[in-house]
């Protein structure tokens, strides 16, 4: 197992969520990709602190983890105003809206 | 070489459920498809010796995160039908600039020389992490904690329900709004 697979697995999941992020139109379905893509972004942490050993690269995916967390929390709070104004989450409604 | 097959077989897994995740018709089938993902991560974490990492993210994003989404989803569900349809549209396209995407991941880091060392699998040991975590990086960690609480606070304000005695002068007629609020909350 070297370093290089594991960045392949990352990116490979980074480009599921990429997918993700362009196809879907409902609100928590691309809250659901960009989960994706985080994911990835921590599987590269870990593997490159790995190669240096030590335990920077996992304090940087524990920050990580955290920030992600933090930012779904405020993701559904988007989705809940937005089904609140519409009654629907797909995401074009999103554009309708005024200050 | 067991090392090897394992990881090849979770990697599969990963990516298996990664894509389902983006495809599922169903939403809730694509959450729970999103929970597998982060525990085939997880247990890949522990294969590359992160294993307080493996625990962390299966507590915190199996165990909170899901659990969120899950809430959210039941919460913004129309009542009118049995599961909560999620359409995906321009399926060509994403796909294109997806795989142009790979293509480019995978070509930078196959051709950048130095990659193919092998990863370090030995179990880092959880006492060094903490260390690490509140000697060098505390600045980080407490930075983080006031995130954490910024974040929380900014989404009750976002998903607050606003009082209707909020703004006198700008309310001209008595909407319908709030009695249908208080049976949505009764609901």
């Amino acid at each position: 197992m070297t370093l290089s697979t594991c960045l392949l697995l990352a990116s490979a999941l980074f480009c599921i969520g990429v997918y993700g992020l362009l196809t879907r139109r409902q609100a928590i379905a691309v809250l659901l990709a960009v989960e994706l893509m985080a994911n990835a972004a921590n599987l590269v942490f870990v593997s490159f602190g790995r190669l240096r050993g030590g335990a920077t690269g996992e304090v940087f995916a524990l920050f990580s983890i955290a920030i992600t967390v933090a930012e779904v929390a405020v993701g559904l709070a988007l989705v809940l105003l937005l089904f609140r104004a519409f009654r629907d989450t797909q995401l074009s409604l999103a554009t309708e809206t005024k200050g | 070489m067991i090392l090897a097959i394992g990881f090849a077989v979770l990697a599969s897994c990963a990516l298996v459920s990664a894509y389902f995740v983006a495809r599922s018709e169903d939403l809730v089938h694509a959450v729970l498809w999103l929970a597998a993902s982060l525990l085939v991560t997880a247990a890949i974490y522990a294969m590359l010796g992160a294993s307080v990492l493996a625990g962390v993210q299966a507590l915190v994003y199996v165990g909170g995160v899901i659990t969120l989404m899950i809430f959210g989803l039941m919460i913004t569900r129309r009542h009118d039908t049995a599961i909560v349809r999620a359409e995906s549209q321009g399926i060509v396209r994403g796909g294109l600039v997806a795989s142009a995407l790979f293509a480019l991941l995978a070509w930078a880091i196959l051709a950048t020389p130095g990659l193919d060392a092998p990863v370090d699998v030995s179990p880092l040991p959880p006492a060094e992490l903490g260390r690490a975590l509140v000697q060098r990086h505390v600045l980080a960690f407490e930075v983080l904690s006031v995130l954490l609480l910024a974040a929380m606070v900014g989404a009750i304000v976002i998903a607050r329900r606003r009082d209707p005695g909020d703004e006198p002068a700008r309310a001209p007629a008595p909407s319908p709004a709030p009695s249908s609020a208080s049976s949505e909350v009764t609901r």
